[in-house]
């Protein structure tokens, strides 16, 4: 059966506290913090994109793996940060990661689910023999509006997964999707800073989709709440994964350990997938996942995976995701600011 | 419109992404940027291509204050002689540290960072860079 036979994670090193920026438009930075549930941020430094962040990343997931980059036969790279507007990221990961000219690859885009949506091509590719194994990468330099509530959450971070069928440390048992057109959150061509629809994102988008993705899974997989271990909703926010948890009755037990968002924010195409890795960083074999990514625009992606025996051999090779929340230091906003270009100035 | 530069970059992609460098079996000498022809033993020698495993030392460093246009952003930030387990020594730039933490001797690694751009509508140059070595969970 297909599944991941390798992953890896980044975040950049770089933070900022909700009250840093909280404290530059005159809000109360505590209660911010506490009602979004996110504490701080990650930020990108200024050598640092998408491109960048996939390919350590990607690093990352081919030394897990002990695997010859060789035998990638697709790269897919989903963002909606890709620093070109026509030049594929995956064309510069693929390289930097010593993969053969013998493979295929696109930029995905779908909002915050655009590096799931590039997990399911490659199950599909793999599944089908097309290919011996694919790389899906989610990865995101989140842009918010100065002053913008997406400000204090919009984050830095990447995360690849390697698709295959030999020796899985996990495997996908299977994946849903439900996708509506719903315009809660976008940006237009050429335009810096996203759009959203202010409260529009809750109820009719995120926990819509989300929670018609979960229970799509759980009737395709005659299965219940009961029956998983461990829960990963996308973490727009610390509230939103809370309240959909709640919504369907899962324990917070089994939706905690997910919750990066909270150190890190919410790192978009790479946000539901860093709360697996999370997830595969600390779980026993045979643990059961149950995961339901969101993209705006809209749309969600589930899975139901099951931890392998295998991950205990792969394991202490590469940094996990809390090395990284603990590689840190914290910037001001004057850094915050000159890092995330926000000073025209400097070009 | 073309582009001046790009096809000079293109040619390093191999060298400046992977620090792929080459070795002369003759001698045993490794070289970074790659040679055509090992300079110590000449028509004797055999270079093959070879990947570094990108990890080295601080040899010297230096702290920029005053930069060039493309690297404002960054300032302060170090340029140091990283001397590669191999042998080789690179001029590259050291990340992920606070500059007065540097020190001649540290424990580096190679990672992948943008190096400059051509401009705002120009192409973005991608490479090595090197960052202190980090604690890994679980390994010994």
């Amino acid at each position: 059966m297909v599944g991941i036979i390798g992953y890896g994670v980044y975040i950049p090193r770089y933070r900022i506290k909700t009250e840093e920026i909280a404290c530059v438009w005159g809000e109360d930075g505590e209660a911010m913090a506490h009602g979004l549930r996110v504490f701080e941020k990650s930020l990108p430094g200024p050598d640092e994109d998408v491109v960048t962040i996939s390919t350590e990343a990607a690093r990352n997931a081919v030394k897990y793996a002990e695997l010859d980059p060789k035998r990638i036969g697709a790269v897919y790279v989903g963002s909606e940060s890709h620093p070109y507007a026509v030049k594929p990221t995956g064309t510069i990961v693929s390289e930097a990661i010593g993969c053969s000219t013998d493979m295929t690859c696109a930029d995905f885009e779908f909002a915050c689910k655009a590096g799931t949506a590039a997990v399911q091509a490659c199950m599909g590719l793999v599944s089908s023999k097309m290919i011996d194994v694919g790389l899906a990468i989610g990865a995101d330099t989140a842009q918010g509006r100065p002053g913008d509530a997406l400000e204090y959450s919009a984050a830095a971070g990447g995360v690849a997964i390697l698709i295959g069928k030999e020796n899985p440390v996990a495997t996908i048992e299977t994946t849903t999707s439900f996708t509506t057109d719903t315009p809660d959150f976008w940006r237009r061509e050429g335009e810096d800073f996203p759009s959203h629809g202010a409260r529009f994102t809750g109820e009719p988008a995120y926990f819509r989709h989300v929670e018609e993705g979960a229970k799509a899974l759980m009737k395709k997989t005659d299965t219940t709440i009961d029956d998983y271990d461990y829960f990963v909703f996308h973490q727009p926010n610390g509230k939103f994964p809370m309240a959909m948890g709640k919504t369907l009755g899962v324990p917070m037990e089994k939706l905690e350990d997910s919750l990066v968002v909270k150190d890190i924010g919410n790192t978009y195409s790479a946000s539901a997938m860093m709360g697996l890795a999370r997830i595969l960083d600390i779980a026993d074999p045979g643990s059961k996942i149950f995961m339901v990514s969101y993209g705006s625009g809209a749309g969600s992606d589930a899975f139901s995976i099951v931890v392998e025996d295998e991950i205990e051999a792969h394991r202490g090779e590469v940094p996990t995701v809390d090395d990284y929340i603990k590689r840190k230091t914290y910037v001001n906003y004057s850094i915050y600011a000159k890092y995330r270009r926000k000073i025209k100035a400097l070009g | 419109m073309a582009e001046k530069g790009v096809a000079q970059v293109w040619r390093r992609f191999d060298s400046i992404y992977n620090l792929i460098g080459t070795h002369c079996s003759n001698c045993g000498t490794y070289y970074f940027p790659p040679r055509l022809v090992c300079p110590k033993c000449r028509r004797k020698g055999k270079l093959e291509e070879y990947k570094y495993k990108g990890l080295g030392k601080i040899h010297t460093f230096s702290i920029v204050r005053q930069a060039p246009e493309n690297f404002k952003r960054q300032v302060p930030y170090v340029v140091a002689q990283v001397q590669l387990d191999e042998g080789p020594r690179l001029t590259a730039q050291i990340v992920n540290i606070d500059p007065e933490d540097v020190k001649i001797g540290m424990r580096v690694r190679v990672c992948f960072r943008k190096i400059t751009e051509y401009g705002e509508g120009g192409i973005i140059v991608y490479g090595y860079k090197f960052e202190p070595t980090m604690i890994v969970t679980g390994h010994e």
